[in-house]
């Protein structure tokens, strides 16, 4: 229930709901009001007072728009709507006074600084600064903080706006940052200058408004005016996030993230933020063929006729990797099928049925996580599987949501109920009464893929979906894998024991899948971006572009078709994806029946329709799933370093130090 | 000048017995429960009829603010919050009151908190306060001892529990926000209003924070009437009022007056006059540090309520008057003062944050008349700068001694640079 309310800014009446504060009021006004402390998805500070404004007929003072409700406004004295001023003399005499306020401790060093032509205080002081100083004292001082490999600190920058600190804590669940001192001598800083503990924490450099808070592996290695950027979408996990890839020339320079309220909101995670130093090492750039049992260099021509050697005539199956797009795996199926073949894509174990789409991309949206007022935690560590879904999951335990969780222990920056660790467990929130009261709320259970990824996966599957049933819960389904609903989405799985079938095979077509481990015998062909595990066991390796380079659709956790960008091109003779298995068709004459990316996708869109709908989620129902009887094993989860989960974050020397860095850490809390 | 009969505050100089007996024996504690049966709202009518403007300093009707506490409670508990967070440079008026007569406090805290249906009250006392804590800690387990505060306290049948917190002694936590995130346990650091105490405050439940001296003074207004109290001082500056002079007279006090008493007539007739006589008056600080000074020539005919000195561009405020005779560096002074509120600023909204330490440096450059002549405009200017902009009223107060320095005192600083001016030139030329 909404109640509005008419008010008056700048001569400009408009309709609001109360609860609105006066900067989004504003907002809806079309007017702009500066702000440096005040962030839409944080708690109100109002502490930086750049956002005054001027209450006509309230006190003889401005106010902090940030912080004021639209209801708190008294109307007129002949009963006339409130009027708000943000242009008045008084508001811009104030504004003026707290930007001089601001500058007068921060170091004139915007030439050096990073944040320098996106800086939120070198804006604003462009319309409120003024172009001289009579500051005639020695400007503070301040010692800089180490706070880990990703995160450098200029604090003599910092305009103690406290952005960083409410993130840290509100949203990625964390209590090393915050503000020690008083007056003057405050600052921000980490308690015990202990570095952060989080795998959000980059975010923090997109929040603060100034040069406080930089980049560390990006650092002076390029200026904002100079980057092409490209709105894409990240595959580091399985949730999508819309990002933002900035090139110079061939080279990725860094990832931000873009806005989606009903995917990332605007955070990414630490991975998806820092691995692009991965997409710089470890690459394919030509093709390679083994020879008396080591690889040499080769040209795309004697690739491609020693791959249509092998595979005329031999048993071949494909596997699909972490990060292939649909139009890649839709080519090799076409391919395969074409050649008689089989395929997988559910490397990691998973059973997940094929049959209907609930099953496997879940029957709830992430955007379902913010209103739950329950949540059930089965087999995944979120945090590890997906930090952004985490916070969404923290945001809803904060706003009094009840979590529980059937698996291994461990922190997940909020409280939770451990219902216990096995299957036995999971029993247990079947048959009980609590599950009556669920069904009058709203709730959601998080399957993670290990608790689905064992011998008995189709019989949890189904235990879960009768919980869900009792207690009218939605099932979001915890894909590690980025590519993973748009395979099976276009029907790439196999009936049947897929690790039997490739060892029966004679050739196996391994489309960027570096997780497993093929064993001796059959001859593999490795189609891929980088020389990781997948490469180590190819015979014959096919160059490929990585996620930047190439344009392709991925289908997130939730089932939403989204369609990333390339951003710059594959290094090297390196091609993209779907061309090379085209080119080889034409080598098999068997002819692949488009000539570019659009033909493929109308062929693809055509077999699945609902593929073409970018942005959406295609319905969802969920059916039958075969009950098979339950082992004991405790659940385990899929992950096991964070930073280290797929090829490209395995070249990373970013990544590499951070994940040195948590389980040096490990081994110190064990040691005491 | 007021008759000893009229007196609130019977012990202020810790002449007479402060236990729960002596304070009985002076009329204190005297039918309690009978005049709470009176009803809630009865008691907020006298309050408000009475004329009681809040004692800390701003002044805001008492009656009126305990009027703003909702009557149905809506689930949340209501809570009374005593600001004995006394720091103000110059004011030690609560004090007295709390080492020397605590019952009338603590009546006050039950008949104020039954008056707002308050259950329980929070007195928050000044960190540094260690011997006043320790009475009036006794004198609360006196009155749990005796009945008058626990359950059915006083025989009201009102149960009303009385808890008293130290600070660690920052003068932030006396403005009342910043109180309630301290006594939550939090960094004392001013909220933003609204949302007001009334409406959420403390743990997010209506709360009045009131001062000290504004709820002692409550029992003695119900027990003899609104019209008593009102019949002192001007019109909407009713009641009697402790003053609290310090500085150069011949002898500073603690006394309890009318409102509306001529600054003159109280110094002289309770402090043994200026030191040096009256015409030796250099300024006066008329209401704790926080308020501009007023010049000693202005000062002959100042009456000391509320509306006259805010008439005057001061105010006051605590009526903690400080008062400076000519040996005085009224600069330097000042500068003192800028220094305080440099060092109490929190540290959370910018012009507060920057702005006391800037001010204060110029200052420091002013006593030492190696600034320059444009700079006092400069500094006058910053001082609107942070006047007004700051979440809580520190900054006010920070900027507020500066300007009634500039305002009374400009010629005695531009003296000051002209003479380093004509020095330093003088040795150049030599």
């Amino acid at each position: 229930m909404t109640d509005m309310k008419t008010i008056i800014i700048d001569n400009q009446e408009l309709e609001v709901d109360s609860a609105m504060t006066l900067l989004q009021a504003c907002e809806v006004a079309s007017i702009e009001v500066p702000r440096f402390c005040y962030h839409e998805r944080l708690s109100i500070a109002g502490n930086c007072r750049m956002c005054l404004v001027e209450v006509v007929g309230g006190p003889p003072k401005p106010t902090a728009s940030c912080a004021m409700q639209v209801r708190d406004l008294r109307p007129g004295p002949n009963g006339e709507p409130p009027m708000v001023k943000t242009k008045s003399e008084m508001v811009k005499k104030a504004r003026e006074g707290v930007m001089e306020f601001l500058l007068i401790n921060h170091p004139l060093d915007c030439p050096i600084c990073d944040q320098g032509g996106e800086c939120d205080l070198q804006d604003q002081a462009m319309a409120y600064g003024v172009d001289f100083s009579r500051f005639r004292e020695a400007k503070r001082a301040t010692e800089d903080l180490n706070l880990g490999p990703l995160v450098e600190t200029h604090m003599t920058r910092c305009i103690s706006c406290t952005r960083c600190v409410r993130f840290t804590t509100e949203v990625a669940g964390i209590t090393q940052m915050g503000q020690t001192g008083r007056g003057e001598d405050a600052e921000i800083t980490s308690y015990l200058g202990e570095t952060l503990n989080s795998n959000l924490q980059g975010n923090i450099i997109d929040l603060c408004p100034v040069g406080a808070l930089t980049s560390k592996p990006y650092s002076f290695t390029a200026r904002p005016w100079e980057l092409k950027k490209t709105e894409t979408i990240d595959v580091m996990d399985a949730m999508g996030s819309a990002i933002r890839v900035d090139t110079k020339g061939r080279e990725v320079m860094r990832i931000l993230p873009i806005n989606h309220d009903a995917v990332n909101e605007e955070w990414i995670s630490d991975k998806t933020r820092f691995v692009w130093d991965g997409l710089r090492r470890q690459r394919l750039d030509r093709p390679y063929l083994r020879e008396n049992g080591k690889l040499r260099e080769s040209t795309w021509p004697e690739a491609l006729q020693l791959a249509k050697s092998k595979l005329q005539g031999g048993k071949v199956f494909g596997l699909a990797g972490d990060l292939a797009s649909v139009e890649s795996i839709f080519a090799l199926k076409q391919l395969i099928v074409e050649l008689n073949g089989g395929f997988e894509c559910r490397l990691d174990g998973a059973k997940l049925p094929n049959d209907f789409r609930g099953a496997y991309a879940g029957t709830a949206v992430i955007e379902d996580l913010d209103e739950a007022e329950h949540i059930m935690i089965i087999g995944s560590n979120p945090r590890d599987e997906a930090p952004v879904l985490n916070a969404r999951i923290r945001k809803a335990w904060a706003g009094g949501a009840n979590i529980e969780l059937v698996g291994p222990a461990s922190d997940l920056t909020y409280d939770y109920e451990h219902v216990g660790k096995n299957r036995a467990a999971l029993t247990k929130l079947l048959k009980r009464p609590l599950n009556n009261k669920i069904k009058d709320k709203k709730s959601v259970i998080v399957v993670g893929i290990g608790a689905i990824n064992e011998e008995d996966g189709y019989g949890v599957l189904s235990l879960i979906s009768e919980i869900a049933d009792s207690s009218d819960s939605k099932i979001l389904i915890m894909h590690t894998a980025a590519s993973r609903v748009g395979a099976m989405d276009i029907g790439f799985v196999h009936d049947g024991d897929w690790i039997e079938a490739v060892k029966n095979s004679d050739v196996v077509y391994n489309l960027g899948a570096d997780e497993i481990n093929i064993e001796a015998g059959p001859f593999v062909i490795y189609q891929g971006s980088h020389g990781d595990c997948g490469a180590h066991r190819a015979d014959l390796i096919l160059p490929s572009a990585s996620y930047t380079e190439e344009s392709g659709l991925f289908v997130n956790l939730e089932g939403r078709v989204q369609l990333a960008h390339r951003a710059n091109f594959a290094p090297g003779d390196a091609k993209e994806n779907w061309a090379i298995l085209r080119a080889l068709s034409n080598e098999l004459d068997k002819k692949l029946p488009y000539d570019n990316l659009t033909e493929l996708r109308e062929a693809l869109f055509g077999k699945f329709d609902h593929l073409r709908h970018i942005g959406l989620i295609a319905d969802k129902s969920f059916g039958t799933v075969s009950k098979v009887k339950l082992n004991n094993n405790d659940f385990k989860n899929i992950i096991n370093d964070f930073y280290l989960t797929n090829p490209i974050a395995r070249a990373s020397e970013v990544m590499a130090e951070l994940s040195s860095g948590t389980r040096s850490k490990e081994i110190n809390v064990a040691a005491e | 000048m007021l008759s000893d009969n009229d007196r609130i505050f019977t012990n202020l100089y810790g002449m007479n017995d402060r236990s729960l007996k002596g304070a009985q024996r002076r009329g204190h504690w005297d039918e309690t429960g009978r005049l709470m049966k009176k009803g809630r709202d009865w008691i907020i009518d006298e309050i408000k009829a009475s004329g009681l403007r809040g004692r800390g300093g701003a002044g805001f009707p008492t009656g009126l603010k305990w009027s703003f506490m909702p009557k149905e409670s809506d689930g949340r508990p209501s809570y009374l919050v005593i600001n004995a967070d006394e720091s103000e440079p110059g004011t030690c008026k609560d004090r007295e009151i709390m080492r020397h007569d605590p019952h009338t406090l603590i009546e006050g805290c039950l008949m104020a908190a039954f008056a707002m249906g308050a259950n329980s009250g929070y007195i928050y006392i000044r960190g540094e306060f260690i011997r006043e804590r320790e009475t009036l800690q006794n004198a609360i387990d006196e009155a749990y001892e005796a009945g008058l505060l626990g359950n059915n306290a006083a025989k009201s049948g009102w149960d009303f529990d009385l808890y008293l917190h130290h600070g660690a002694g920052a003068y932030i936590c006396g403005e009342e926000t910043a109180l309630l995130e301290s006594l939550e346990g939090k960094k004392g650091m001013p909220r933003m209003k609204p949302p007001f105490p009334a409406g959420a405050g403390l743990y997010g439940c209506p709360t009045t924070v009131n001062n000290v001296e504004s709820i002692a003074v409550v029992p003695t207004i119900l027990r003899r009437g609104s019209g008593w109290f009102k019949s002192f001082g001007r019109e909407n500056n009713a009641g009697t009022k402790l003053f609290a002079i310090s500085g150069h007279v011949n002898n500073p006090c603690v006394v309890e007056e009318a409102m509306s008493i001529p600054l003159r007539e109280l110094l002289d007739r309770h402090c043994g006059g200026v030191r040096g006589g009256w015409k030796n008056l250099k300024a006066v600080i008329p209401g704790g540090s926080s308020v501009p000074c007023l010049s000693g020539e202005n000062c002959e005919d100042v009456i000391m309520d509320f509306d006259y000195l805010r008439d005057q561009r001061s105010g006051l405020g605590t009526a903690a008057v400080i008062v400076m005779d000519q040996s005085t560096d009224i600069i330097k002074a000042i500068w003192r003062l800028s220094k305080f509120y440099k060092h109490e600023s929190c540290g959370q909204c910018t012009p507060c944050r920057e702005g006391t330490g800037w001010m204060m440096r110029v200052m420091e450059r002013l006593v030492n008349g190696s600034a320059k002549v444009e700079e006092i405009d400069m500094l006058l200017d910053v001082t609107k700068q942070v006047e007004g902009h700051t979440i809580c009223a520190l900054g006010d107060a920070a900027a507020w001694p500066i300007q009634g320095l500039i305002r009374n005192f400009r010629d005695e600083i531009e003296d000051r640079i002209k003479a380093k001016d004509s020095l330093s030139s003088g040795i150049a030329a030599e």
